[in-house]
């Protein structure tokens, strides 16, 4: 009996354990990058930081204007967000509304395959498949383009988008779908005049955690998109992410404790304080939609 | 009054399992039909045989016919949509859309493409009136139809179904989930409802099928047992096992 107590006490402080270390590591995270970006920002004021049009720490003529940064992950993310957005929610709709449930049950898993090949080969495939595509078609690709990279970044996160949204529609109580039925509905009016706005804090929740993993994605884009910061909204062109950018220059000779070094802090805490506010938009969402359906 | 209902040799399965056996039954119009039984007797089942609700179950198949208006409602030429219309039907829990009172009552005019704005809310206040809501909601009319009390909503659904101007009204259960005052309303307003309209309801409350239906069909194990005037299946069942059940004596 008193073995048993001490062995509840044991594992339940070892939970409690696991949960603090990912907590701390968390806390580690955020207290690196705002010392780091305060080292960064005594030396480069804010308003250069946030208004400056070009990025080149690494030059001899330095500018540290985020923008161009901002710029290329702002584009690859928005191609990658208008090919993942209608693919995945339609692909959403026919799973949960139309297709069968033995069809469902083997498709969705295979779809989720998608998210399960490393970036890696993505990254590879959009360099050497849809760039050279790409350019049979369309004057002026360049090697390096935020088009392909964000082709196929989008491709990537069709699964997240498609699977979570599922879920959604699938949580809908059926109840609802034979009401519609009932009065005279087509599958399809059913499906997107109740089902998909009925489900749509849900899907709206799958479409801003996507967003988030496009912006924090960084193999594709670094590998298709290319490494040159600037400001620019044509996809043709080569860009730099704030995440490829992070990767360049830690992957350099830059030293260590130098302004240089200090750059990839501030990219790296603009890029936080994007992905953190997207997943509070989504968690506030999510609890919201918890409300309604239980 | 004519037949507006006819079902002959129904026969319906899950899979292997044989659900309904033979079930031949006429209905007439403007009356209120009750179906009682014990739980998996097939009453549900078969109501929904009625408006082809079953289609989207995928073990279901089933043999016989269905005629409503006199024409067979399972020939492959029929549009289940204009069926439904026509066969409206209100379930066992309230179901209104996440919507506002008057987008779920004016849903059935939006699918069928009707955009005539005055027609609809013409159309909207009749079926609110018609299922005794409309003095309750008519301020609200915009708010979440979700806001309202269980039996509210449920009256909302018998509006919803009254606006695509349905000739019959399937209820599955309609009062199960209600307390008793919000039963009261919804038993008076089949009453009402009566005169416009040819009503089918499963019941599990065998007052309640005394007390608002016609005539009553009592269903043990996938058959029809016995089918007649209500107030003779109540008070001078031919059969034993209806006996039984309307005595309690099991069910």
């Amino acid at each position: 009996m008193k073995l048993k107590r001490t062995a509840e006490k044991v594992i339940e402080s070892g939970l409690a354990l696991s949960g603090l270390i990912t907590l701390l590591t968390t806390l580690g995270i955020i207290w690196v990058l705002v010392t780091e970006s305060i080292g960064f920002f005594s030396e480069v004021s804010i308003v250069d930081f946030l208004f400056d049009t070009q990025w080149t720490p690494l030059f001899t003529q330095k500018h540290y204007g985020i923008l161009p940064l901002l710029s290329g992950t702002f584009l690859t993310t928005s191609i990658a967000i208008l090919v993942a957005v209608p693919l995945g929610v339609i692909i959403a709709v026919y799973l949960s509304e139309y297709a069968p449930y033995k069809f469902r049950i083997t498709v969705k898993p295979l779809l989720e395959l998608l998210a399960a090949v490393p970036t890696v080969v993505y990254g590879f495939f959009a360099l050497t498949v849809v760039t050279p595509f790409l350019q049979s078609f369309i004057p002026g690709v360049s090697t390096f383009n935020a088009l392909s990279a964000g082709l196929v970044m989008g491709i990537m996160i069709i699964p997240m988008i498609s699977s979570l949204s599922e879920d959604a529609l699938q949580a809908l109580p059926k109840s609802l779908r034979e009401a519609s039925f009932g009065m005279g509905a087509t599958r399809f009016q059913t499906a997107f005049k109740v089902a998909v706005p009925a489900a749509s804090s849900g899907i709206i929740v799958s479409v801003i955690l996507a967003i988030a993993r496009a912006i924090g994605e960084t193999m594709v884009v670094a590998m298709a998109a290319g490494q040159q910061p600037q400001l620019t909204l044509d996809p043709r062109e080569g860009v730099e992410t704030i995440t490829a950018y992070i990767v360049q220059v830690s992957l350099g000779d830059v030293p260590h404790g130098s302004l240089a070094y200090k750059t990839i802090f501030a990219a790296g805490i603009t890029l936080f304080a994007f992905t953190f506010l997207l997943n509070n938009i989504s968690y506030w969402l999510k609890k919201k939609y918890q409300e309604k359906y239980e | 009054m004519k037949n507006i209902i006819e079902t002959k040799d129904v026969n319906v399965f899950y899979d292997t399992n044989h659900v309904l056996k033979d079930i031949t039954m006429d209905i007439k119009e403007h009356s209120v039909t009750a179906f009682i039984g014990p739980s998996g007797c097939g009453k549900s089942t078969f109501i929904r045989c009625l408006n082809r609700m079953n289609d989207y179950i995928e073990s279901f198949s089933m043999k016989g016919q269905v005629l409503i208006d006199g024409k067979d409602i399972y020939k492959k030429k029929v549009r289940v949509e204009e069926l439904r219309q026509k066969v409206g039907m209100v379930f066992q829990k309230p179901n209104p859309f996440p919507k506002s009172i008057f987008e779920n009552v004016a849903y059935g005019l939006h699918i069928q493409g009707e955009t005539d704005k005055q027609l609809i809310a013409e159309r909207v206040e009749k079926s609110l009136h018609r299922s005794a809501l409309w003095k309750e909601v008519k301020d609200i009319l915009h708010k979440s139809a979700l806001s309202l009390s269980g039996g509210q909503q449920q009256r909302l659904c018998i509006a919803r179904t009254l606006a695509v101007k349905p000739s019959v009204i399937l209820m599955d259960e309609p009062a199960s989930a209600l307390d008793p005052i919000s039963t009261a309303k919804i038993e008076e307003l089949i009453l009402e409802l009566k005169q416009h309209y040819t009503i089918v309801i499963v019941t599990h409350n065998m007052q309640q099928a005394s007390r608002i239906s016609d005539r009553t069909a009592f269903f043990y194990m996938g058959d029809l047992i016995e089918y007649d005037k209500t107030k003779d299946i109540f008070t001078n069942p031919k059969k034993k096992e209806t006996e039984n059940y309307i005595s309690g004596r099991f069910g």
